[in-house]
């Protein structure tokens, strides 16, 4: 038994490890490279001296500090509410993309955008929150009356994609009819981006997610306890309907932060927990969920990195790279489950 | 206000959806008894256990445990007092059996749940007693059913419940498996003084296991007690309204339908030697008469549910003329006889006789029921 535990103990501590240095990495390098390379004496000089290139501390202050920030909160909220809904829906492969909650947030966050500044010419970030958490409820709750229809997870998941579809479609819709000034903006959040991050902005994600995120690290037992399944959990002394509720208020609360800021991200919610459990050959939420987090800040900030500087100057959507990381370890999963 | 008995209902009504399924159940259970519900499935038995652990609301009446009744108990108080062993089939991701075992202390652990040195230890015991210390470190997934009951079993124990609720416990069992567990929970009862609660359909087991048997079949419980007063022929047939089967008490089990017809092979048997022959003829659907019989032996009890006629003579007296002569008549419309006897003794001295009329008879003689 001690020697099984130590190495449990090992394995935790090598894939901390591992993702610490990854994730150091990735902040050297997001700081480093864009679309202007700044030199590592610079960055030196303008992080802790506060002297240098005028223009390159506007870069890095202005830009990819604040830009990196939201790449590591987001990420982490992202990968935590993935985990989230994997657990409520005892499925590998829910998250918040494939489920049409992501796309249910970009669409009420589009309508206020839309409804908003074509009147005044700044929206507070509390009410883009609030409107992504009312669209991503509206998902929810599809999902939700679905599920209790269909006992099948695949028919669930198609349904999640097919309110992805509809929601989708009408930002898009409303997308057209805005003003021309809006479009370029709205075009670019809808796909999905870290871009435009403003200090104010971190502030905001960082109060609202870190604390969401310790309450779920808190949930850690009770999460634990619903994995053999709700019946058990009951048996265990969990209040059923109060732990669903919260899971649902949690998950979407997640997921509706990261629209808010940069709309859709796909994938990233499925992948990253996946991987993490993987490495950690454990489900328990007490290791899972801290861990998760950090490693949704590292695909993230990976990811933006890529999309930056791929084919700069010109910039890709997260999503799309996120997408193409994240699909192939979906599809894996599915494969892996058939087999079984 | 009825400190005697330990668990007790009072005008249980269950049922799903507000719908009455089952009326008025009254049961008395003491400390470190079992007592098991059988009946035909969909009866309600699951619906019943599903009350008793609040994973169902009941429709009336009140389950007390210790004179408290659960519906004002707490979670946490529920969860220290009943412990479960679902059919559910549990889909784990990378959980180890020790880690489901490990589930069971949730009602002891702290806020995030972290195990103490104590905890570590009852779920070692409990995995002991099950005999799957050694399934530990293997996953949840990859065990064989037969282990997967053992392990919820071992999570249930760690529990350490007062009453422990199962929900036919034995389905995915081999007979190695099912004899363990249910001697587990024979152990528990008699050594921790648990109260054990369950459904089986093994009948032969809960003849064996229980203390107290109930019956569910229909809107009301009919019958509740010991498992001398319920094992009864009639009444378990009529339990699961068996008209074409025959339920035999002393073996605890059933016996096909005898074959239909006027009797074709008469069968001259006794200490045992008629069991196999008796079979293979109702296999093959051959009606048959037989004896001449004691009615200590093994073979009338099992004679009584398979042949057509039994010719039979009270324990320890030698055959009498009467019972010698009704059992050569129906030798003699019998074309077929089949002797197992390879030897007899002073009280059965008349089926030598029987045995020689049918050579002189020049009855087709067969030495077993195969050659047909």
């Amino acid at each position: 038994m001690e020697k099984s535990k130590n190495t449990n103990y090992i394995r935790y501590i090598i894939t901390l490890i591992v993702l610490i240095t990854l994730f150091v990495i990735l902040i050297l390098l997001n700081i480093k490279l864009g679309s202007v390379d700044v030199s590592v004496k610079d960055i030196i000089d303008i992080l802790f001296h506060g002297s240098g290139n005028e223009t390159n501390y506007n870069i890095l202050w202005k830009v990819r500090l604040p830009r990196m920030m939201a790449s590591i909160i987001l990420g982490g909220a992202l990968a935590l509410s993935g985990f989230l809904l994997q657990t409520f829906f005892n499925n590998p492969i829910a998250g918040p993309y494939v489920l049409g909650i992501s796309s249910g947030s970009k669409m009420m966050v589009a309508l206020v955008m839309i409804a908003v500044l074509s009147r005044y010419h700044y929206v507070n970030s509390a009410a883009l929150i609030i409107a992504a958490f009312a669209g991503a409820m509206l998902s929810m709750g599809f999902v939700l009356i679905i599920s209790r229809k269909v006992n099948s997870v695949s028919m669930l998941i198609v349904c999640g994609v097919m309110i992805g579809y509809i929601c989708s479609a009408i930002t898009d819709i409303m997308i057209t009819f805005a003003d021309d000034a809006n479009i370029v903006n709205l075009h670019n959040w809808s796909l999905g981006s870290f871009s435009g991050t403003s200090w104010k902005n971190v502030g905001v994600m960082a109060s609202v997610v870190l604390p969401t995120s310790l309450i779920v690290f808190l949930m850690s037992k009770p999460i634990g306890a619903y994995q053999l399944g709700e019946n058990y959990a009951k048996n265990m002394g969990i209040n059923i309907k109060l732990f669903r509720i919260m899971l649902v208020l949690l998950s979407s609360f997640l997921c509706a932060c990261v629209t808010a800021f940069a709309g859709p991200i796909s994938f990233v919610g499925i992948a990253v927990p996946h991987l993490v459990k993987s490495f950690l050959k454990t489900s328990k939420p007490l290791i899972v969920t801290p861990i998760c987090f950090l490693g949704g800040s590292v695909f993230c900030l990976g990811c933006d990195l890529i999309a930056r500087t791929l084919f700069a100057p010109v910039e890709l959507s997260v999503s799309t790279v996120s997408s193409i990381f994240g699909v192939p370890i979906v599809i894996y999963i599915m494969l892996k489950k058939r087999v079984h | 206000m009825n400190k005697e008995y330990f668990f007790y209902t009072k005008k249980l009504t269950v049922g799903y959806n507000g719908k009455p399924l089952i009326k008025d159940i009254e049961v008395n259970l003491k400390k470190g008894q079992i007592l098991t519900l059988i009946g035909p499935n969909g009866s309600g038995k699951s619906t019943i256990l599903k009350s008793i652990t609040k994973h169902l609301k009941s429709i009336c009446g009140t389950i007390y445990i210790d004179s408290e009744s659960i519906e004002s108990m707490s979670n946490k108080d529920m969860a220290q007092k009943v412990s479960v062993m679902l059919t559910d089939k549990l889909k784990t991701e990378l959980m180890t059996c020790k880690d489901v075992v490990e589930t069971g202390r949730y009602p002891y652990t702290g806020m995030l749940g972290i195990l103490s040195e104590e905890d570590n230890l009852q779920v070692r015991n409990a995995m002991e007693l099950v005999n799957a210390w050694e399934l530990r470190d293997r996953d949840f997934t990859e065990i064989s059913d037969g282990q997967r009951q053992r392990i919820l079993l071992a999570r249930a124990i760690c529990q350490e419940p007062e009453i422990i609720v199962l929900d036919e416990p034995t389905s995915f069992l081999d007979i190695h498996y099912e004899l363990e567990l249910l001697s587990i929970l024979r152990t528990l009862a008699e050594e921790r003084n648990i109260t054990v609660i369950m459904s089986l359909h093994e009948l032969d087991m809960a003849q064996k296991v229980s203390d107290l048997v109930m019956c569910v079949k229909g809107e009301y419980i009919t019958h509740l007690g010991t498992p001398e007063e319920i094992f009864q022929k009639e009444l378990i047939s009529q339990l699961y309204d068996l008209s074409n089967g025959n339920y035999n008490p002393l073996f605890g089990s059933f016996e096909m339908e005898r074959p239909k017809g006027k009797p074709k092979v008469f069968v001259i048997a006794g200490g045992g030697t008629g069991i196999a022959e008796y079979r293979i003829l109702q296999k093959k659907g051959i009606p048959f008469a037989t004896g001449i019989l004691h009615k200590n032996d093994i073979d009338y009890q099992l004679a009584q549910d398979l042949a057509s006629e039994v010719f039979f003579e009270k324990s320890f007296d030698p055959i009498s003329e009467a019972v010698f002569q009704n059992a050569l008549d129906r030798m003699n419309s019998c074309n077929i006889v089949i002797n197992c006897l390879k030897t007899y003794g002073e009280i059965n001295m008349k089926n030598k006789t029987l045995y020689r009329e049918a050579v002189s008879q020049g009855k087709k003689i067969l030495e077993s029921a195969d050659m047909l």
